[in-house]
């Protein structure tokens, strides 16, 4: 028996086919992984099983029987539960009335509330029910999302890259949750661009090319590269990168200790930092240790009480507003794409707009200069292989992937003198992942100071020239990345590098 | 059963034909009141809503109605597209509109000039009484929507304050009201036998440079984006403060400018029922208009014709005064009921249990 099957569902939309005579089966108790690139049609894909989206052709059987999934609602009367890559959650309810709200079922807050703190705890990803969403981290709203669907006990559960923000050992509970719940019965299909990730934790394995199933069949005796060949086919190569010549400090900070303003946010202690030209500064850590109040210090959305805190070229920049840090090069690009990057329902040359006005000159005495941002929209469009019908589009209507490739294009064009980077291929496929990539380290070779924070550990080394970890608000000393080992940062991540720092002081 | 179901995609087609459908539920349910009252529904209808647009009479006197609703409304759609709630139009006109009269009053008259310092000062008016919500909120994070609604009812009794005390004209029979305005201070009238005026002419240039505004120029895309995503605003670099301070200002100098065209038009003097709700109505103008300069100046219009039709209605089928408000009510009430089928669409559905309800 399957749990569900799906019969060459095609799905045309008036300008693009998205999926095309897409059939796949997963059984009860099977992870099937779907893989494919980014605009391959797993999204859609996705939306169409969940109700989102009408099939234009094609079928879908449930437990053998044919039928027609209208809306969400339908799905999960079916039993369908779907954690989506971009958050519905209220930011200003806590976690327990948020999933309060979604179960639609007589029972109490107080009821919720308890069973969050036993599922989240039995599943090893424990959540607070009290917590108001907006103090949340972007990996903490993931465990919301996936709470509240393990609540209403799926018989089939759909996650659309849940891993993306999640610190290894957050992952490895979570493969350990998710196997509970396969072994319990429940299927699963898991969309992800990692492929060490589906080769240990799924059985079964569907992947998508431009709408098409290319290929399906058991993970096991596959390896990540033959994978990749399949997802991409082509070959991805591995980043060029330049040797190191790091030019001088262009931003640097010293015992720089910032309360946070946030109730629920994590106050900086004793930072030092000092970034020079030309090198990619890797920060390590599991979001919510204070990445975000750093890069809000640097960037100028929290002024800081002494001007001579932050030092941008060697001038005072702690009191600069965020668009005088602008015009002094100082660029960023943000962990949350959707709901900071971009302005969703904008079209794309006014999302260019938005960053880039001043830098390149795009307002001439108050007015918007439209013929020169869409052309300059265009070449970031086409230098950066966004996959857009026209840059007129609204932003919502391209993939994640697209989004960041955009928004990296945006800021790059911009020619940064600092870049600071949070969270760059997040929820991003491979081929996307390794452009982006490749394009921070010769932004760097080019002169640029570039910070990266990421989880990602494997990025962090395939690209920084120092890397250094956050924990609880403070900032370890940096190595060079050909002095240390994942192994190393991982223990840091811990805050190893706190007793390692006292042994330091001890000695000297 | 019906049900709503939410789009893919917000309906571009519903968001223009929502305040069409609102307007024709509104005459429908007019239609009944109108027979529920006793009157002939078909007399009723040609009365509201035809005969005013029947004469050269009726025509100007809809302009001039409209007029002070458009200048209010746009300055309004242009902080309501930044997300800034300013509610208190109403009081910003009045104080426009006393700043305006003490030009008139106590300015000695010389043509031309008069009427410019006295635009001038409507607009500053209207801008010192926005300014104080802006400043309240920028200072203390208070909510804008509270003290401007409420600046209103101090903004009226300041009026009459000044027209039953120092400002009442002693030959006025003690009515509450000022002199009568020299003819240097009274705005030209366009045609000879017409109360139309100039103002007609600042509510195009208003709108038009609104168009520009927010289609344009940098600061209106500031806006505009400050309204759509505050946290994009706050990555970009655009400063809330600086949001919340030029919308209550453009709205509050709006205000004042209609406040002015109000004591310097029709009226000629200033009394205590200067107000008269246009800065409530312009509310309703803002949205049925879409916070689009082109549809602010259509909503203006229609507006004005129910103002003028309850008055015919008053006069002709001896219907109650309130019937000009109950209509505009009833065009908000449908257009926000109506604006619903933007994101949603309606749907019959057969067999429905209970607990599908949509969850996200």
């Amino acid at each position: 028996m399957t749990q569900i099957r799906l019969e060459a569902l095609t799905k045309v939309y008036p300008t693009v086919v998205a999926t095309r005579d897409v059939s796949l089966s997963v059984a009860p108790g099977e992870i099937h992984a779907v893989l494919g690139e980014n605009g391959a049609g797993k999204s859609t894909l996705m939306k169409m099983i969940y109700g989102l989206v009408r099939p234009t052709s094609g079928r879908i059987y449930w437990e053998g029987q044919e039928v027609v999934i209208a809306n969400p609602a339908d799905a999960q009367a079916l039993g369908i539960g779907m954690v989506f890559q971009h958050f519905s959650l209220f930011e200003s309810l806590t976690v327990a009335e948020n999933i309060f709200l979604s179960l639609g079922q007589a029972r109490s807050l107080a009821d919720v509330s308890r069973d969050i703190r036993q599922y989240s705890t039995e599943f090893g990803m424990p959540l607070d029910p009290n917590r108001v969403v907006h103090d949340l981290s972007v990996g903490e709203r993931q465990r919301v999302e996936i709470v509240r669907c393990l609540l209403q006990r799926p018989r089939l559960l759909i996650m659309d890259e849940p891993t993306s923000v999640l610190s290894p050992q957050a992952t490895q509970s979570l493969f350990t949750t998710l196997r509970q719940i396969r072994d319990q019965g429940c299927a699963i299909l898991y969309i992800s661009h990692k492929l060490e990730e589906i080769r240990s934790l799924c059985d079964g394995v569907t992947v998508l090319r431009d709408g098409r199933v290319v290929d399906t069949g058991a993970v096991a005796g596959l390896t990540a590269e033959d994978l990749a060949q399949k997802m991409v086919g082509r070959q991805i190569p591995a980043p060029i990168r330049p040797p190191l010549a790091s030019g001088k400090v262009v931003l640097s900070t010293q015992h720089l200790s910032v309360v946070s303003d946030d109730p629920f946010g994590i106050s900086l202690a004793d930072i030092s930092l000092s970034l020079r030209a030309g090198e990619i500064l890797g920060i390590a850590g599991v979001s919510g240790n204070g990445q975000r109040e750093l890069v809000r210090t640097m960037t100028g959305e929290l002024i800081l009480d002494q001007p001579e805190s932050l030092v941008i070229d060697d001038q005072p920049a702690g009191q600069l507003s965020v668009s005088q840090r602008r015009d002094r090069g100082l660029l960023s690009i943000p962990e949350d794409r959707l709901g900071s990057a971009v302005v969703p329902g904008f079209s794309l040359v006014d999302n260019f707009l938005l960053t880039a006005a001043r830098r390149l000159h795009l307002v001439r005495k108050g007015f918007i200069n439209r013929e020169r941002t869409a052309q300059l929209a265009q070449r970031c469009v086409d230098q950066y292989q966004v996959k857009t019908q026209s840059v007129d589009l609204s932003m919502e209507q391209l993939s994640g992937g697209n989004i960041q490739k955009f928004v990296v294009g945006r800021e790059l064009l911009q020619s940064p003198k600092v870049l600071i980077c949070e969270q760059p291929t997040w929820g991003v496929d491979m081929a996307a992942a390794a452009l982006i990539r490749q394009e921070l380290i010769s932004l760097a070779r080019s002169g640029c100071a570039v910070l990266v924070i990421s989880e990602e550990l494997e990025e962090l080394f395939e690209i920084s020239d120092r890397i250094a970890v956050m924990s609880q608000g403070r900032l370890s000393p940096s190595r060079m990345i050909t002095e240390t080992t994942v192994e190393e940062i991982g223990r840091w991540m811990g805050g190893g590098w706190v007793s390692l720092r006292e042994a330091h002081d001890v000695a000297s | 059963m019906l049900r709503l179901e939410r789009r893919a995609q917000a309906s571009g087609w519903m968001k223009i034909m929502s305040p069409a459908l609102a307007l024709v539920l509104t005459v429908l349910t007019g239609l009944v009141i109108f027979a529920s009252l006793g009157k002939d529904p078909i007399q009723g209808f040609l009365t509201f809503f035809i005969a005013p647009l029947t004469s050269l009479f009726g025509l100007t006197e809809l302009l001039l109605k409209a007029t002070p609703l458009a200048i209010c409304a746009i300055g309004l759609a242009i902080g309501f597209r930044a997300n800034i709630w300013n509610i208190g139009a109403e009081g910003q006109f009045i104080l426009g509109a006393i700043a305006a009269t003490g030009v008139a009053l106590f300015v000695p008259a010389i043509p031309g000039v008069s009427l410019f310092l006295m635009l001038v000062a409507g607009a500053l008016g209207g801008i010192a009484w926005a300014a104080i919500p802006a400043w309240l909120r920028t200072r203390f994070n208070t909510s804008e929507i509270l003290v401007s609604l409420m600046l209103v009812y101090v903004a009226e009794l300041l009026v009459s304050w000044l027209v039953f005390g120092p400002w009442k004209d002693p030959m006025g029979f003690n009515f509450p009201q000022t002199k009568m305005f020299e003819a240097a201070a009274l705005l030209p009238t366009l045609w000879e036998g017409y109360r139309l005026n100039l103002s007609l002419g600042f509510a195009v240039v208003l709108l038009t440079a609104g168009h520009v505004m927010l289609a344009r120029t940098h600061l209106g895309f500031q806006m505009r984006v400050a309204g759509e995503s505050p946290s994009a605003a706050r990555y970009a670099g655009i400063s809330a403060k600086a949001m919340v301070w030029i919308g209550l200002g453009v709205g509050g100098a709006c205000a004042g400018i209609a406040g002015m065209s109000e004591v310097a038009g029709p009226m000629g003097q200033l009394t205590d029922k200067v107000g008269s709700g246009y800065g409530f109505a312009a509310i309703i103008v803002a949205f049925v208009g879409r916070l689009n300069p082109l549809g602010i100046g259509m909503a203006a219009l229609l507006m004005a014709l129910f103002y003028i039709g309850g008055e015919q209605a008053q006069q002709y089928l001896g219907l109650p005064g309130s019937i000009s408000k109950t209509f505009q009510g009833l065009l908000l009430f449908y257009l926000l009921a109506a604006d619903v089928l933007i994101h949603y669409r309606l749907r019959w559905m057969r067999n429905v249990s209970p607990s599908m309800e949509t969850s996200r």
